[in-house]
């Protein structure tokens, strides 16, 4: 076995490799969380608990409708989006003009309002979601066993967050999207429906979350509790990649991924850690995030 | 030297039993309440939770509802796996509401705190569903009564007849606190005591959600065996994790803590075949059948084993109050570890000076998909673990009868 | 003059309430009451939300812990320990903390907080999960048993009082109005010369040492120090009592962590046990949409409104 410095460097591509499949996870919901902050200025505490709602629904609709893990992928997201635009027309909108704090206090509660309700109806011991069929079996590379399903969790959530990415920066529409919540009353002015605007965005970013959760359900166990295990950690991603930056919640979320899999090699009992460690190193030295603007 | 020390314990017994008698006969505040703590809603529920409470509501409805003529109340707590909460109420249990004995207790952090709050208070500790076994070792207390199983019975289940197999080098993925700690211990204690060794261990953090890095260390460890020193939903995660890297085909891999509802969640293809050890199984004969089918109708599900150890200790507890015509906790545990508990659950049990309640524990399969005739058929059972085998010596200080 | 009203009636509601409830349970209020107070003195009077004060809650508990288990100190000098290694880490947390502001302040104390955690996680002085169990309550001053309820109670209100009056102190002080200015309209405070950093700072350390306090005080009257008191849930916690009770007033803390642990106790014993969580987030959510001043906000709106 080819080894290094006495460290085997099979072992270690094969957790660098693992570190970016959890990486992916990350992207999915931190970009969210950073479509959500960046263009709404709402901190979303109820991003987790929508991701495991998405992993739910995936598991409801097998179980109670029939519906398979590619139909899942695709309605689901759309389910928990619908969800989002209607907890931003009802709950958000009456308090969005004042302080920040109170969105993430009311989304705090209703993270725990959806996680308790979660636990009641189905216990907290997990539910299991099976591998699509046609995802099923993996390939043997050179220093590890590569699961098909991990794989298709790589390319799957890269081609997401390159697609929002591109949408949200380079394109018409995300242009608009930009001026509409940087300037709203020019904007309104300009004859553009402002508010349908943010309620919009407000679901896709929740969206992005369901779909997180569909594509975390066949590898994860499906539990209340999925979500707030994740949920401070991708906020840490945010504040680290620079609040409101898309492509640095995307490139910190990967980044992460790798940093906490090389922890769980070298020193695992640091593994839920080291991400806030990089976040206090950064905060002091790049006060924005890695990505951000200084404001 | 054997019939002395015999000899001598029941001169103890009889002793205390002279002491007490004569000291607090009755019951105290014309009633006896039991106190039911345990997770109600959080990770641990579904193993003990409202099911254990339901339990000891069974015992004591089959126990008549009254005791020497006074009726045996149950209250009950929801600990939500914290020490600090745990031990607050089982204060306020003791200290205003008159509380005799705490049954359920799951976490062994909750357990550790909750019974040095009942010694202090000398109230007695029914113990269903804690792994530690410091309860009877070194956190042991004349008040603690242990009795579904324990790591030590764990380990010498599930590890030793691996061994025996032939199946030689381990690695632990192990829970990173104390109960994972503890049974990794125990478990290599037992390894290298019969000729196994240890190649590796990885400490997950509590909760980990992606398994799949510490998979990929065990793999390349080159273990036969690799153990899950973990439970509940860290247990379910890491094998899922461990069969899709295909680390189920290279290596054995052993859930060393596993309970029936566990077992049932996960896909048959994927756990179909382990073996591992437990303390009870509904389907075991027609006594644990027809006991469990009652507990069914009423909780909607099969009984954990915790859950049948609650309620076997209720009546063992019970039947101790009636014998000793008093509620006094030093009397009432003379007694109880003087009759030898005889139900469903416990065979060929007895409850050792030291407060564990040694009884045949069962090495069990899991039954593969085209086994299974109905969704409760989980487990078949292999081998019976004589208790004594399976729980192992006492330790010398905790043997309080002795002492006094 | 209505402020040292209430708190005559604060002071003899506190000395008769063991006679009438369960003093273990007004003990845990009054311990989280002072921690209340001490969040609320930089949400509500600075206009800083820490999101990591559960760090000095257990850092004032574990090391009160130790010292009154392996150095068998008297309670006193164990309390005054943990409130000063509470303090001392309060003093370098708030350091890096207060060059930041609004949200990012808040992300950096929950993330310093989760380093002091994984610490008190894999220390092993801590006990790991299960906590350090079997404090001693002690002799106070080496005489006073306070293995006894009753003497535990007024040793525990004694603190309680204590900071409270620190709490009011501050506020009504030269310091506290310009900590105010600060919280209204910081550029104009730093263009009258104040080192507006320095002051946060400050503010920042009184809050971590009477947090630590008060997590020093419930380790004695449980006899325990756990993760629990650590973990971020617990600063949740904490900002829930805050809320509910009113930020910015004096009195809303108290009536807030009232609130909260007489609801926790009395749903962790019934068959509402389960629905917890789903009461605690209603909670929020209705505090957030409908009264954000809290219980004691609001009710001094309604004298307002209608008695003057």
């Amino acid at each position: 076995m080819a080894t290094f410095l006495g460290i085997n460097l099979f072992g270690l591509f094969g957790q660098l490799l693992v570190g970016l499949i959890n990486g992916s996870f990350y992207a999915l919901l931190s970009l969210g969380l950073a479509i959500i902050f960046g263009l709404l200025k709402i901190i979303n505490f109820a991003q987790g608990a929508l991701y495991m709602l998405g992993a739910f629904f995936a598991w409801m609709a097998l179980n109670y409708m029939g519906i398979n893990y590619w139909a899942a992928l695709l309605f689901v997201p759309l389910a928990v989006g619908f969800l989002g635009i209607l907890m931003e027309r009802f709950l958000l909108r009456p308090i969005a003009n004042e302080d920040h704090l109170y969105s993430l206090l009311l989304t705090f509660g209703l993270a725990l309002i959806l996680q308790g309700a979660f636990t009641h109806l189905y216990g907290s011991s997990g539910l299991s979601y099976a591998i699509p069929e046609q995802l099923k079996g993996g390939n043997r590379l050179p220093f590890m066993y590569l699961p098909n399903y991990r794989a298709w969790i790589i390319l799957a959530s890269i081609v997401v967050c390159a697609g929002t990415w591109y949408m949200i920066e380079k394109t018409k529409l995300g242009a608009y999207l930009r001026a509409g919540t940087e300037n709203p009353q020019l904007m309104q002015a300009f004859g553009i429906n402002v508010p349908l605007i943010v309620t919009l965005t407000f679901g896709f970013g929740v969206g992005l979350a369901g779909f997180a959760g569909v594509m975390a359900a066949p590898v994860y166990s499906v539990s209340p509790d999925m979500g707030s295990n994740m949920l401070i950690v991708v906020f840490a991603i945010v504040v680290i990649g620079g609040m409101g930056s898309i492509g640095g919640a995307i490139l910190t979320g990967l980044g992460m991924g790798v940093v906490e899999g090389l922890t769980k090699y070298f020193y695992p009992e640091a593994s839920t850690t080291v991400i806030f460690a990089v976040m206090v190193i950064v905060l002091l030295t790049k006060p924005a995030g890695l990505f951000g603007k200084e404001a | 030297m054997k019939p002395m020390k015999k000899s001598l314990l029941t001169a103890a017994v009889a002793t205390a039993f002279a002491v007490s008698g004569a000291q607090a006969a009755g019951i105290s505040d014309d009633k006896v309440k039991i106190g039911v703590l345990a997770d109600m809603g959080g990770v641990y529920s579904d193993i003990c939770g409202k099911g254990c409470v339901t339990a000891v509501e069974m015992a004591v409805e089959d126990f008549g509802g009254t005791v020497l003529g006074k009726p045996i109340e149950i209250v009950s707590a929801d600990d939500q796996n914290k020490a600090d909460i745990g031990s607050a109420k089982v204060r306020e249990w003791v200290e205003s509401e008159g509380v005799d004995a705490v049954n359920g207790l799951v976490a062994s952090s909750v357990t550790g705190a909750v019974t040095k709050v009942l010694t202090d208070n000398k109230k007695i500790a029914l113990i269903s569903t804690s792994a530690s076994h410091a309860f009877t070792t070194k956190a042991c207390s004349p008040y603690n009564a242990h009795w579904t199983y324990n790591v030590v019975a764990l380990a010498n289940g599930t590890v030793k007849p691996m061994l025996d197999a032939g199946k030689k080098k381990w690695f632990f993925i192990t829970a990173d606190y104390a109960f994972g700690h503890a049974l990794e211990k125990v478990a290599t204690g037992v390894i290298n005591s019969n000729g196994g060794e240890v190649v590796g261990a990885v400490r997950a953090p509590l909760g980990t959600t992606d398994f799949s890095s510490y998979v990929l260390q065990a793999q390349s460890s080159g273990a036969d065996v690799v153990a899950l020193a973990n439970a509940g939903a860290d247990f379910v995660n890491s094998l899922k994790t461990a069969a899709e890297f295909g680390l189920t085909e290279t290596a054995d891999v052993a859930g060393l803590l596993v309970f029936t509802h566990n077992a049932k969640a996960l896909d048959p293809n994927i756990a179909g075949g382990m073996k591992l050890t437990t303390g009870f199984y509904w389907d075991m004969d027609d006594e644990t059948r027809a006991w469990s089918k009652r507990f069914k109708e009423r909780h909607g599900t099969i009984p954990a084993m915790g859950q049948a150890g609650a309620y076997s200790m209720t009546m063992h507890y019970l039947n101790a109050i009636k014998e000793a015509g008093t509620d006094d906790a030093d009397a009432v545990m003379a007694v109880m570890k003087k009759n030898k508990p005889n139900d469903f659950f416990a065979r060929n049990a007895e409850l050792r000076a030291d407060g564990r309640m040694v009884h045949d524990m069962y090495q069990v399969r899991i039954k593969k998909a085209d086994e299974r005739s109905n969704e409760d058929d989980i487990f078949a059972i292999e081998q019976v673990i004589p208790g004594d085998v399976a729980f192992g010596p006492m330790m010398d200080q905790c043997n309080f009868t002795a002492k006094k | 003059m209505k402020i040292s009203k209430s708190a005559v009636a604060l002071v003899a509601l506190g000395l008769v309430a063991p006679f009438v409830l369960y003093p273990v349970f007004v003990m845990k209020v009054l311990c989280f009451a002072l921690f209340a107070c001490a969040f609320n003195l930089l949400l509500g009077y600075v206009g800083l939300l820490s999101f990591g004060h559960a760090a000095f809650l257990g850092t004032g508990g574990y090391i009160t812990g130790y010292m009154m288990m392996e150095a068998g100190l008297t309670p006193e000098l164990g309390i005054l320990c943990g409130t000063g290694a509470a303090a001392a880490l309060g003093a370098v947390y708030g350091k890096l903390a207060v060059k930041r502001e609004g949200i990012y302040f808040a992300m950096v104390t929950l993330a310093l907080a989760q380093l002091a955690f994984f610490v008190y996680l894999q220390a092993p002085f801590t006990g790991g999960e299960d906590g350090m169990q079997g404090v001693p309550r002690g002799h106070l001053f080496g005489l006073i048993d306070l293995s006894d309820n009753m003497n535990m109670y007024y040793f525990v209100f004694a603190i309680f009082l204590f900071g409270f009056w620190v709490v009011n102190r501050t506020i009504h002080s030269p310091f506290g109005q310009i900590l105010k200015a600060i919280r209204e309209n910081e550029p104009r405070a730093i263009s009258l010369g104040y080192n507006v950093n320095d002051y946060k700072w400050a503010a920042f350390v009184i809050s971590s040492a009477l947090a630590g306090l008060a997590g020093s005080t419930k380790t004695l009257v449980f006899q325990l120090a756990s993760l629990t008191d650590a973990h971020w849930h617990m600063s949740g916690e904490v900002v829930l009592m805050t809320l509910l009770g009113g930020m910015g007033t004096i009195f809303g803390p108290i009536v807030g962590a009232g609130a909260v642990v007489t609801i926790q106790n009395y749903l962790s014993g019934g068959e509402l046990g389960n629905y917890i969580h789903i009461i605690m987030g209603l909670i929020f959510v209705i505090c957030v949409l409908a009264f954000r001043s809290g219980i004691v906000g609001e009710f001094q709106k309604f004298m307002k409104k209608n008695f003057s």
